[in-house]
Protein backbone atom coordinates (compact mmCIF):
# COMPACT_ATOMS: atom_id res chain seq x y z
CA UNK A 1 0.00 0.00 0.00
CA UNK A 2 1.29 3.48 -0.88
CA UNK A 3 1.70 5.95 1.56
CA UNK A 4 -1.36 8.05 -0.46
CA UNK A 5 -3.30 5.38 -0.08
CA UNK A 6 -2.67 5.29 3.75
CA UNK A 7 -3.30 8.99 4.45
CA UNK A 8 -6.96 8.68 1.91
CA UNK A 9 -7.55 5.27 4.14
CA UNK A 10 -6.70 7.63 7.35
CA UNK A 11 -8.89 10.09 6.15
CA UNK A 12 -12.01 8.21 5.49
CA UNK A 13 -11.38 6.49 9.11
CA UNK A 14 -11.65 9.99 10.38
CA UNK A 15 -14.70 11.52 8.48
CA UNK A 16 -16.70 7.72 9.50
CA UNK A 17 -15.68 8.83 13.39
CA UNK A 18 -17.06 12.17 12.82
CA UNK A 19 -20.28 11.25 11.33
CA UNK A 20 -21.16 8.75 13.87
CA UNK A 21 -20.35 11.61 16.77
CA UNK A 22 -23.42 12.55 17.79
CA UNK A 23 -25.77 9.13 16.07
CA UNK A 24 -27.48 7.49 18.52
CA UNK A 25 -26.36 3.83 18.88
CA UNK A 26 -29.75 2.47 19.04
CA UNK A 27 -30.68 1.42 15.54
CA UNK A 28 -33.22 3.49 14.47
CA UNK A 29 -35.61 2.64 11.03
CA UNK A 30 -36.15 6.56 10.24
CA UNK A 31 -33.52 6.18 7.29
CA UNK A 32 -35.77 8.64 5.27
CA UNK A 33 -36.29 11.44 7.89
CA UNK A 34 -36.03 14.93 7.59
CA UNK A 35 -32.93 16.14 6.21
CA UNK A 36 -30.61 16.76 9.67
CA UNK A 37 -32.86 15.59 12.42
CA UNK A 38 -31.41 14.35 15.42
CA UNK A 39 -29.34 15.98 18.39
CA UNK A 40 -25.91 17.49 17.30
CA UNK A 41 -24.70 18.65 20.60
CA UNK A 42 -21.83 16.20 20.95
CA UNK A 43 -20.51 17.13 17.76
CA UNK A 44 -20.96 20.97 19.06
CA UNK A 45 -18.59 19.60 21.78
CA UNK A 46 -16.35 18.10 19.76
CA UNK A 47 -16.00 20.88 17.03
CA UNK A 48 -15.08 23.49 20.46
CA UNK A 49 -12.53 20.90 21.65
CA UNK A 50 -11.02 20.36 18.03
CA UNK A 51 -10.70 24.69 18.36
CA UNK A 52 -9.39 24.92 21.25
CA UNK A 53 -6.98 21.47 20.13
CA UNK A 54 -5.87 23.50 16.91
CA UNK A 55 -5.55 26.95 18.98
CA UNK A 56 -3.30 25.10 21.62
CA UNK A 57 -1.14 23.12 19.38
CA UNK A 58 -0.50 26.47 16.40
CA UNK A 59 1.05 28.61 19.66
CA UNK A 60 2.89 25.83 21.39
CA UNK A 61 4.31 24.94 18.24
CA UNK A 62 5.06 28.89 17.71
CA UNK A 63 3.63 28.64 14.39
CA UNK A 64 2.16 31.95 15.15
CA UNK A 65 3.55 34.83 17.71
CA UNK A 66 2.10 35.67 20.85
CA UNK A 67 1.36 39.19 19.52
CA UNK A 68 -0.81 37.47 17.07
CA UNK A 69 -2.32 35.03 19.14
CA UNK A 70 -1.31 33.89 22.63
CA UNK A 71 -1.43 30.30 23.84
CA UNK A 72 -4.67 29.33 25.35
CA UNK A 73 -2.72 28.92 28.62
CA UNK A 74 -1.90 32.30 28.72
CA UNK A 75 -5.09 33.63 28.44
CA UNK A 76 -6.24 31.64 31.22
CA UNK A 77 -3.88 33.18 33.13
CA UNK A 78 -4.85 36.23 31.97
CA UNK A 79 -8.25 35.39 32.76
CA UNK A 80 -7.09 35.03 36.54
CA UNK A 81 -5.35 37.79 36.48
CA UNK A 82 -7.65 40.17 35.35
CA UNK A 83 -10.52 38.35 37.51
CA UNK A 84 -8.40 38.66 40.92
CA UNK A 85 -6.50 42.11 40.04
CA UNK A 86 -8.38 43.64 37.23
CA UNK A 87 -7.20 45.34 34.08
CA UNK A 88 -7.28 49.48 34.00
CA UNK A 89 -8.73 49.81 37.43
CA UNK A 90 -11.78 47.65 37.33
CA UNK A 91 -11.60 43.47 37.76
CA UNK A 92 -13.43 41.33 34.62
CA UNK A 93 -16.73 40.98 37.09
CA UNK A 94 -17.04 44.95 36.91
CA UNK A 95 -16.24 44.76 33.45
CA UNK A 96 -18.63 42.18 32.88
CA UNK A 97 -21.23 43.56 35.22
CA UNK A 98 -20.98 47.43 33.13
CA UNK A 99 -21.68 46.06 30.37
CA UNK A 100 -24.73 43.55 31.41
CA UNK A 101 -25.92 46.75 32.57
CA UNK A 102 -25.72 48.38 29.60
CA UNK A 103 -27.25 45.38 27.38
CA UNK A 104 -29.59 44.86 29.65
CA UNK A 105 -31.13 48.53 30.44
CA UNK A 106 -31.39 49.10 26.79
CA UNK A 107 -32.85 45.58 26.06
CA UNK A 108 -35.17 46.24 28.74
CA UNK A 109 -36.17 49.58 26.98
CA UNK A 110 -36.62 48.38 23.72
CA UNK A 111 -39.16 45.51 24.70
CA UNK A 112 -41.05 48.17 26.42
CA UNK A 113 -41.18 50.55 23.65
CA UNK A 114 -40.42 48.34 20.11
CA UNK A 115 -42.98 45.11 21.34
CA UNK A 116 -45.99 47.57 21.82
CA UNK A 117 -45.21 50.23 19.00
CA UNK A 118 -44.50 46.65 16.64
CA UNK A 119 -47.53 44.66 17.46
CA UNK A 120 -49.34 48.50 16.77
CA UNK A 121 -47.61 48.42 13.44
CA UNK A 122 -48.84 45.13 13.00
CA UNK A 123 -52.68 45.87 13.80
CA UNK A 124 -53.38 49.76 12.98
CA UNK A 125 -51.92 51.45 9.75
CA UNK A 126 -51.86 54.84 11.42
CA UNK A 127 -49.44 53.35 13.42
CA UNK A 128 -47.57 51.00 10.62
CA UNK A 129 -47.63 54.37 8.15
CA UNK A 130 -46.35 56.41 11.10
CA UNK A 131 -43.06 54.31 12.80
CA UNK A 132 -42.50 52.39 8.87
CA UNK A 133 -40.05 54.97 7.26
CA UNK A 134 -38.08 55.88 10.02
CA UNK A 135 -37.18 52.16 11.19
CA UNK A 136 -37.13 50.63 8.09
CA UNK A 137 -34.48 53.71 7.27
CA UNK A 138 -32.17 53.54 9.98
CA UNK A 139 -32.13 49.77 10.32
CA UNK A 140 -29.77 48.83 7.94
CA UNK A 141 -27.41 51.80 8.91
CA UNK A 142 -24.25 50.90 10.87
CA UNK A 143 -24.31 51.69 14.62
CA UNK A 144 -20.80 53.13 13.77
CA UNK A 145 -22.27 55.66 11.11
CA UNK A 146 -25.05 57.08 13.40
CA UNK A 147 -22.69 57.37 16.82
CA UNK A 148 -21.09 60.81 15.74
CA UNK A 149 -24.08 61.90 15.62
CA UNK A 150 -25.64 61.06 19.13
CA UNK A 151 -22.22 62.24 20.75
CA UNK A 152 -23.01 65.53 19.25
CA UNK A 153 -26.83 65.35 20.67
CA UNK A 154 -26.35 62.95 23.79
CA UNK A 155 -22.60 63.96 24.54
CA UNK A 156 -20.19 61.19 26.10
CA UNK A 157 -22.19 60.15 29.28
CA UNK A 158 -24.08 56.67 29.92
CA UNK A 159 -27.26 58.43 27.94
CA UNK A 160 -25.56 57.93 24.34
CA UNK A 161 -23.94 54.40 25.31
CA UNK A 162 -27.32 52.71 26.40
CA UNK A 163 -29.21 54.67 23.26
CA UNK A 164 -26.84 53.24 20.77
CA UNK A 165 -27.43 49.71 22.03
CA UNK A 166 -31.10 50.35 21.93
CA UNK A 167 -31.40 51.43 18.58
CA UNK A 168 -29.69 48.13 17.28
CA UNK A 169 -32.18 46.16 19.45
CA UNK A 170 -35.21 48.57 18.88
CA UNK A 171 -35.48 47.26 14.93
CA UNK A 172 -35.84 43.69 14.81
CA UNK A 173 -37.55 43.66 18.11
CA UNK A 174 -40.47 46.05 16.53
CA UNK A 175 -40.36 44.15 13.80
CA UNK A 176 -40.58 40.90 14.78
CA UNK A 177 -43.71 41.78 17.01
CA UNK A 178 -45.21 43.19 13.69
CA UNK A 179 -44.66 40.21 11.78
CA UNK A 180 -46.10 38.09 14.74
CA UNK A 181 -49.19 39.93 15.06
CA UNK A 182 -49.91 38.18 11.36
CA UNK A 183 -49.38 34.41 13.15
CA UNK A 184 -53.21 34.57 14.10
CA UNK A 185 -55.03 32.38 12.00
CA UNK A 186 -58.36 33.97 10.19
CA UNK A 187 -60.08 31.10 11.24
CA UNK A 188 -58.83 31.71 15.10
CA UNK A 189 -59.85 35.34 14.95
CA UNK A 190 -63.41 34.55 13.10
CA UNK A 191 -63.92 32.39 16.42
CA UNK A 192 -63.44 34.72 18.75
CA UNK A 193 -65.89 37.26 16.50
CA UNK A 194 -68.48 34.73 16.25
CA UNK A 195 -68.21 34.49 20.71
CA UNK A 196 -69.35 38.29 20.20
CA UNK A 197 -65.51 39.56 20.96
CA UNK A 198 -65.18 43.30 20.67
CA UNK A 199 -62.27 44.01 18.77
CA UNK A 200 -59.83 44.58 21.82
CA UNK A 201 -60.63 41.19 22.84
CA UNK A 202 -60.01 39.27 19.84
CA UNK A 203 -56.23 41.51 20.10
CA UNK A 204 -55.73 40.15 23.76
CA UNK A 205 -56.78 37.35 23.58
CA UNK A 206 -56.29 36.10 19.87
CA UNK A 207 -53.78 38.18 18.20
CA UNK A 208 -51.50 38.92 20.92
CA UNK A 209 -50.93 35.23 22.65
CA UNK A 210 -50.27 34.20 18.75
CA UNK A 211 -47.86 36.48 18.04
CA UNK A 212 -45.61 35.11 21.25
CA UNK A 213 -43.26 32.72 20.00
CA UNK A 214 -42.35 35.41 16.70
CA UNK A 215 -42.14 37.86 19.84
CA UNK A 216 -39.82 35.72 22.04
CA UNK A 217 -37.68 34.79 18.89
CA UNK A 218 -37.37 38.47 17.94
CA UNK A 219 -36.56 38.81 21.62
CA UNK A 220 -33.60 36.37 20.91
CA UNK A 221 -32.16 37.57 17.86
CA UNK A 222 -32.32 41.39 19.20
CA UNK A 223 -30.31 41.37 22.12
CA UNK A 224 -27.64 39.72 19.77
CA UNK A 225 -27.69 42.62 17.80
CA UNK A 226 -27.30 44.38 21.19
CA UNK A 227 -24.43 42.22 22.44
CA UNK A 228 -22.84 43.27 18.87
CA UNK A 229 -23.15 47.07 19.03
CA UNK A 230 -21.42 46.80 22.67
CA UNK A 231 -18.42 47.11 21.69
CA UNK A 232 -19.00 50.59 19.56
CA UNK A 233 -20.95 52.00 22.31
CA UNK A 234 -18.13 51.24 24.52
CA UNK A 235 -15.38 53.43 21.99
CA UNK A 236 -16.88 56.68 23.62
CA UNK A 237 -15.18 57.97 26.96
CA UNK A 238 -16.05 54.41 28.89
CA UNK A 239 -13.67 53.90 31.96
CA UNK A 240 -15.16 50.36 31.95
CA UNK A 241 -17.36 47.80 30.35
CA UNK A 242 -15.91 44.71 28.58
CA UNK A 243 -15.81 46.43 24.96
CA UNK A 244 -13.85 49.06 26.60
CA UNK A 245 -11.58 46.48 27.54
CA UNK A 246 -10.90 45.21 24.67
CA UNK A 247 -10.32 48.25 23.00
CA UNK A 248 -8.01 50.02 25.57
CA UNK A 249 -6.46 46.26 25.42
CA UNK A 250 -5.59 46.73 21.53
CA UNK A 251 -4.05 49.71 21.72
CA UNK A 252 -1.18 48.60 24.32
CA UNK A 253 -1.62 45.32 21.92
CA UNK A 254 -2.26 42.81 24.77
CA UNK A 255 -4.06 40.65 22.79
CA UNK A 256 -4.63 38.09 25.52
CA UNK A 257 -6.91 40.70 27.31
CA UNK A 258 -8.76 41.18 23.96
CA UNK A 259 -9.05 37.24 23.42
CA UNK A 260 -10.37 36.91 26.88
CA UNK A 261 -12.60 40.08 26.43
CA UNK A 262 -14.19 38.59 23.24
CA UNK A 263 -14.88 34.91 24.87
CA UNK A 264 -16.43 36.60 27.76
CA UNK A 265 -18.68 38.53 25.64
CA UNK A 266 -19.64 35.45 23.14
CA UNK A 267 -20.01 33.73 26.64
CA UNK A 268 -22.55 35.74 28.08
CA UNK A 269 -23.98 36.05 24.60
CA UNK A 270 -24.66 32.75 24.85
CA UNK A 271 -25.75 32.01 28.82
CA UNK A 272 -28.65 34.78 27.26
CA UNK A 273 -29.56 32.91 24.66
CA UNK A 274 -29.52 29.74 26.39
CA UNK A 275 -31.94 30.95 29.15
CA UNK A 276 -34.74 32.76 26.37
CA UNK A 277 -34.71 29.47 25.14
CA UNK A 278 -35.69 27.69 28.55
CA UNK A 279 -38.38 30.70 28.55
CA UNK A 280 -39.67 29.62 25.44
CA UNK A 281 -40.08 26.32 26.20
CA UNK A 282 -41.98 27.10 29.53
CA UNK A 283 -43.91 29.95 27.90
CA UNK A 284 -44.84 28.91 23.90
CA UNK A 285 -44.24 25.15 24.08
CA UNK A 286 -46.66 25.38 21.06
CA UNK A 287 -44.51 26.65 18.99
CA UNK A 288 -44.26 25.19 16.00
CA UNK A 289 -46.62 23.08 17.14
CA UNK A 290 -50.02 23.95 15.74
CA UNK B 1 -88.13 28.24 19.15
CA UNK B 2 -86.06 30.51 16.31
CA UNK B 3 -85.64 30.26 12.13
CA UNK B 4 -82.85 31.79 10.69
CA UNK B 5 -83.89 32.74 7.18
CA UNK B 6 -81.76 33.92 4.43
CA UNK B 7 -83.49 35.59 1.62
CA UNK B 8 -82.05 36.37 -2.02
CA UNK B 9 -78.79 37.02 -0.68
CA UNK B 10 -76.08 37.62 -3.16
CA UNK B 11 -72.54 38.40 -2.58
CA UNK B 12 -70.21 40.09 -5.21
CA UNK B 13 -66.40 40.54 -4.82
CA UNK B 14 -64.78 43.24 -6.89
CA UNK B 15 -62.25 41.98 -8.53
CA UNK B 16 -59.52 44.03 -10.79
CA UNK B 17 -60.64 41.35 -13.75
CA UNK B 18 -64.47 42.01 -13.28
CA UNK B 19 -66.15 41.30 -10.37
CA UNK B 20 -66.45 37.96 -9.00
CA UNK B 21 -70.60 36.82 -7.89
CA UNK B 22 -69.46 34.54 -5.19
CA UNK B 23 -72.83 34.11 -4.08
CA UNK B 24 -76.31 35.48 -6.23
CA UNK B 25 -79.48 35.23 -4.94
CA UNK B 26 -79.30 32.94 -2.51
CA UNK B 27 -82.42 32.00 0.03
CA UNK B 28 -82.44 29.23 2.41
CA UNK B 29 -84.76 28.61 6.07
CA UNK B 30 -82.99 27.11 8.91
CA UNK B 31 -85.49 25.86 11.92
CA UNK B 32 -85.89 24.49 14.84
CA UNK B 33 -84.00 21.07 14.59
CA UNK B 34 -82.68 21.31 11.02
CA UNK B 35 -79.31 20.23 10.61
CA UNK B 36 -79.01 21.72 6.73
CA UNK B 37 -75.49 20.34 4.60
CA UNK B 38 -74.69 22.20 1.40
CA UNK B 39 -72.90 20.14 -0.81
CA UNK B 40 -70.69 21.74 -4.12
CA UNK B 41 -67.78 21.78 -6.13
CA UNK B 42 -65.25 24.24 -5.20
CA UNK B 43 -66.19 28.05 -5.61
CA UNK B 44 -69.76 27.45 -5.42
CA UNK B 45 -69.92 29.92 -2.74
CA UNK B 46 -70.70 27.66 0.07
CA UNK B 47 -68.44 29.17 2.51
CA UNK B 48 -69.47 32.32 1.38
CA UNK B 49 -72.85 31.45 2.33
CA UNK B 50 -71.89 30.11 5.97
CA UNK B 51 -69.16 33.71 6.62
CA UNK B 52 -71.96 35.60 5.73
CA UNK B 53 -74.74 33.96 8.10
CA UNK B 54 -71.81 34.06 10.49
CA UNK B 55 -71.69 37.89 9.96
CA UNK B 56 -67.92 37.65 8.41
CA UNK B 57 -69.14 39.48 5.29
CA UNK B 58 -71.83 41.46 4.71
CA UNK B 59 -74.14 40.18 1.89
CA UNK B 60 -74.06 43.03 -1.20
CA UNK B 61 -78.34 42.43 -1.59
CA UNK B 62 -80.70 40.62 0.12
CA UNK B 63 -80.88 40.00 3.81
CA UNK B 64 -80.23 37.00 7.10
CA UNK B 65 -82.71 37.40 9.70
CA UNK B 66 -83.22 35.47 12.68
CA UNK B 67 -86.74 35.37 13.57
CA UNK B 68 -87.00 38.63 11.52
CA UNK B 69 -84.26 40.65 13.02
CA UNK B 70 -81.51 40.79 10.45
CA UNK B 71 -78.30 39.65 11.59
CA UNK B 72 -75.66 42.66 11.84
CA UNK B 73 -71.79 40.74 12.13
CA UNK B 74 -70.73 37.71 13.66
CA UNK B 75 -72.81 37.11 17.23
CA UNK B 76 -72.84 34.59 19.90
CA UNK B 77 -76.57 33.23 18.91
CA UNK B 78 -74.24 31.79 15.84
CA UNK B 79 -71.45 29.37 16.53
CA UNK B 80 -68.92 28.41 14.06
CA UNK B 81 -66.53 25.32 14.00
CA UNK B 82 -63.88 25.24 11.10
CA UNK B 83 -61.67 22.51 9.26
CA UNK B 84 -58.85 23.25 11.32
CA UNK B 85 -56.19 25.65 12.60
CA UNK B 86 -58.93 27.14 15.14
CA UNK B 87 -58.13 25.55 18.39
CA UNK B 88 -56.01 28.32 20.34
CA UNK B 89 -52.71 26.44 21.23
CA UNK B 90 -51.82 28.28 23.85
CA UNK B 91 -55.06 26.88 25.59
CA UNK B 92 -55.47 23.70 27.28
CA UNK B 93 -58.67 21.36 26.23
CA UNK B 94 -61.11 22.93 28.92
CA UNK B 95 -59.72 26.06 28.26
CA UNK B 96 -60.64 26.04 24.87
CA UNK B 97 -64.00 24.55 25.32
CA UNK B 98 -64.34 27.81 27.59
CA UNK B 99 -63.10 30.17 25.59
CA UNK B 100 -66.56 31.82 24.43
CA UNK B 101 -67.30 31.75 27.49
CA UNK B 102 -64.60 33.34 28.76
CA UNK B 103 -65.23 36.04 25.91
CA UNK B 104 -68.48 36.68 27.49
CA UNK B 105 -67.50 37.39 30.86
CA UNK B 106 -68.37 34.36 32.33
CA UNK B 107 -66.56 33.51 35.76
CA UNK B 108 -63.84 31.11 35.74
CA UNK B 109 -65.76 28.00 38.14
CA UNK B 110 -68.78 28.82 36.15
CA UNK B 111 -67.64 29.09 32.67
CA UNK B 112 -65.65 25.11 33.68
CA UNK B 113 -68.72 23.88 34.96
CA UNK B 114 -70.19 24.05 31.34
CA UNK B 115 -67.45 23.23 30.14
CA UNK B 116 -67.27 20.06 31.74
CA UNK B 117 -70.85 19.44 30.46
CA UNK B 118 -69.67 19.59 26.71
CA UNK B 119 -66.69 17.77 27.44
CA UNK B 120 -68.72 14.75 28.58
CA UNK B 121 -71.20 15.04 25.84
CA UNK B 122 -68.29 14.74 23.44
CA UNK B 123 -66.65 11.99 25.08
CA UNK B 124 -63.70 14.11 25.85
CA UNK B 125 -63.34 13.30 29.87
CA UNK B 126 -59.84 13.17 31.42
CA UNK B 127 -58.27 15.59 28.54
CA UNK B 128 -59.09 18.73 30.45
CA UNK B 129 -55.84 19.58 30.54
CA UNK B 130 -54.22 17.98 27.68
CA UNK B 131 -52.27 20.56 25.46
CA UNK B 132 -54.59 20.75 22.12
CA UNK B 133 -52.12 19.86 20.13
CA UNK B 134 -51.00 16.67 21.32
CA UNK B 135 -54.55 15.23 20.80
CA UNK B 136 -55.63 13.55 17.37
CA UNK B 137 -57.03 15.51 14.36
CA UNK B 138 -60.82 13.79 15.61
CA UNK B 139 -60.30 15.27 19.42
CA UNK B 140 -59.21 18.25 18.21
CA UNK B 141 -62.19 18.56 16.28
CA UNK B 142 -64.39 17.55 18.98
CA UNK B 143 -62.96 20.21 21.35
CA UNK B 144 -64.13 22.62 18.39
CA UNK B 145 -67.53 21.28 18.30
CA UNK B 146 -67.42 22.01 22.39
CA UNK B 147 -66.21 24.79 22.17
CA UNK B 148 -69.22 26.18 19.45
CA UNK B 149 -71.94 24.43 21.99
CA UNK B 150 -70.75 25.61 25.20
CA UNK B 151 -71.91 29.20 24.80
CA UNK B 152 -75.57 27.64 24.11
CA UNK B 153 -76.33 29.23 20.80
CA UNK B 154 -78.52 29.02 18.06
CA UNK B 155 -77.08 27.59 15.23
CA UNK B 156 -73.95 25.90 14.54
CA UNK B 157 -71.97 27.03 11.52
CA UNK B 158 -69.57 24.36 10.41
CA UNK B 159 -67.62 24.66 7.79
CA UNK B 160 -65.91 21.27 6.39
CA UNK B 161 -65.11 20.19 10.11
CA UNK B 162 -64.28 16.93 9.20
CA UNK B 163 -62.53 17.50 5.86
CA UNK B 164 -59.17 16.98 7.46
CA UNK B 165 -59.54 13.93 9.42
CA UNK B 166 -58.99 10.02 7.84
CA UNK B 167 -62.17 8.15 6.87
CA UNK B 168 -62.01 5.75 9.70
CA UNK B 169 -62.01 9.18 12.27
CA UNK B 170 -64.84 10.67 9.73
CA UNK B 171 -67.53 8.09 10.08
CA UNK B 172 -67.15 8.24 13.99
CA UNK B 173 -67.08 11.49 14.65
CA UNK B 174 -70.28 11.74 11.85
CA UNK B 175 -72.21 9.21 14.83
CA UNK B 176 -71.08 11.64 17.38
CA UNK B 177 -72.16 14.56 15.87
CA UNK B 178 -75.73 13.41 14.89
CA UNK B 179 -76.07 11.98 18.53
CA UNK B 180 -74.97 15.56 20.26
CA UNK B 181 -77.13 17.40 17.52
CA UNK B 182 -80.47 14.92 18.62
CA UNK B 183 -79.11 15.97 22.35
CA UNK B 184 -79.06 19.79 22.14
CA UNK B 185 -81.46 19.96 19.55
CA UNK B 186 -79.20 22.93 17.83
CA UNK B 187 -79.96 23.70 13.99
CA UNK B 188 -76.58 23.21 11.86
CA UNK B 189 -75.47 24.58 8.93
CA UNK B 190 -72.98 22.37 7.49
CA UNK B 191 -70.41 22.43 4.74
CA UNK B 192 -68.54 19.25 3.09
CA UNK B 193 -67.39 17.93 0.24
CA UNK B 194 -68.20 14.30 0.69
CA UNK B 195 -71.91 13.42 -0.98
CA UNK B 196 -72.53 10.14 2.07
CA UNK B 197 -71.31 12.76 4.93
CA UNK B 198 -74.01 14.93 3.30
CA UNK B 199 -76.73 12.18 3.10
CA UNK B 200 -76.02 10.80 6.57
CA UNK B 201 -75.75 13.95 8.34
CA UNK B 202 -78.50 16.11 6.83
CA UNK B 203 -82.09 16.73 7.58
CA UNK B 204 -81.90 18.68 4.25
CA UNK B 205 -79.50 18.86 1.71
CA UNK B 206 -78.71 21.85 -0.43
CA UNK B 207 -76.69 21.41 -3.81
CA UNK B 208 -74.90 24.59 -4.89
CA UNK B 209 -72.95 25.01 -8.28
CA UNK B 210 -70.73 27.84 -9.45
CA UNK B 211 -69.65 30.78 -11.25
CA UNK B 212 -71.98 32.44 -10.09
CA UNK B 213 -72.31 30.45 -7.10
CA UNK B 214 -76.17 29.49 -6.47
CA UNK B 215 -77.94 27.17 -5.01
CA UNK B 216 -79.67 24.59 -7.58
CA UNK B 217 -81.48 21.78 -5.89
CA UNK B 218 -82.86 20.98 -2.09
CA UNK B 219 -83.60 17.78 -0.69
CA UNK B 220 -85.03 16.61 2.58
CA UNK B 221 -83.39 13.73 4.26
CA UNK B 222 -84.13 11.13 6.70
CA UNK B 223 -81.17 8.98 7.09
CA UNK B 224 -79.67 10.94 10.46
CA UNK B 225 -83.05 10.41 11.89
CA UNK B 226 -83.25 6.36 11.05
CA UNK B 227 -79.75 6.72 12.09
CA UNK B 228 -80.80 8.20 15.78
CA UNK B 229 -83.98 5.35 15.32
CA UNK B 230 -81.67 2.98 15.69
CA UNK B 231 -80.49 1.52 12.67
CA UNK B 232 -76.95 0.88 11.74
CA UNK B 233 -74.82 3.70 10.15
CA UNK B 234 -73.65 0.96 7.57
CA UNK B 235 -76.70 -0.28 7.19
CA UNK B 236 -77.94 2.56 6.45
CA UNK B 237 -75.00 3.82 3.82
CA UNK B 238 -75.70 0.33 2.22
CA UNK B 239 -79.22 0.48 1.56
CA UNK B 240 -81.05 0.68 -1.63
CA UNK B 241 -82.30 4.31 -1.32
CA UNK B 242 -78.80 5.59 0.40
CA UNK B 243 -77.20 4.78 -3.08
CA UNK B 244 -80.19 5.51 -5.39
CA UNK B 245 -79.69 9.11 -3.42
CA UNK B 246 -75.95 9.02 -3.92
CA UNK B 247 -76.03 8.68 -7.24
CA UNK B 248 -78.87 11.41 -8.10
CA UNK B 249 -76.89 13.33 -6.52
CA UNK B 250 -73.31 13.14 -7.98
CA UNK B 251 -74.94 12.93 -11.30
CA UNK B 252 -76.79 16.64 -10.85
CA UNK B 253 -73.08 17.49 -9.26
CA UNK B 254 -71.16 16.28 -12.32
CA UNK B 255 -74.00 17.19 -14.95
CA UNK B 256 -73.16 21.20 -13.54
CA UNK B 257 -70.03 21.03 -13.44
Amino acid sequence: MTVEANHKQAGRGIARVLMNIGRRRRPTTEVYGQPGAGRSSLISFATAFVLLLVWWLVTNAELVKPLFLPPPEMVFDKFVEVSSEGFNNATLFEHALQSIMRVFAAFALACVTAIPIGIGMGVNKLMRGLFDPPIEFYRPIPPLAYLPLIIIWFGIGETSKILLIYLGIFAPLALSARAGVRSASIEQIHVAYSFGASRWQVLKHVVFKAALPEILTGMRIAIGFGWTVLVAAEMVAATSGLGYMVLSASEFLNTSVVILGIIVIGFLAYMFDMIMRFIEGKLVPWKGRA
Amino acid sequence: MSTLQADNVSVVFPADSGDVHALDKASLTIGEGDFVVALGASGCGKTTLLNAIAGFLAPTEGTIAIDGTPIGGPGADRAVVFQKHALMPWLNVIDNVAFGLQIQGVERAKRYEMANQYLSLLGLEGFETSAVYQLSGGMQQRVGVARALATDPEILLMDKPLGALDALTRESVQEILLRVWSETRKKVFFITHSVEEALFLGTKLILMSPRPGRITHTYDLDFSRRYLRGEPARAIKASQDFIEMREDVLSRIHGDA
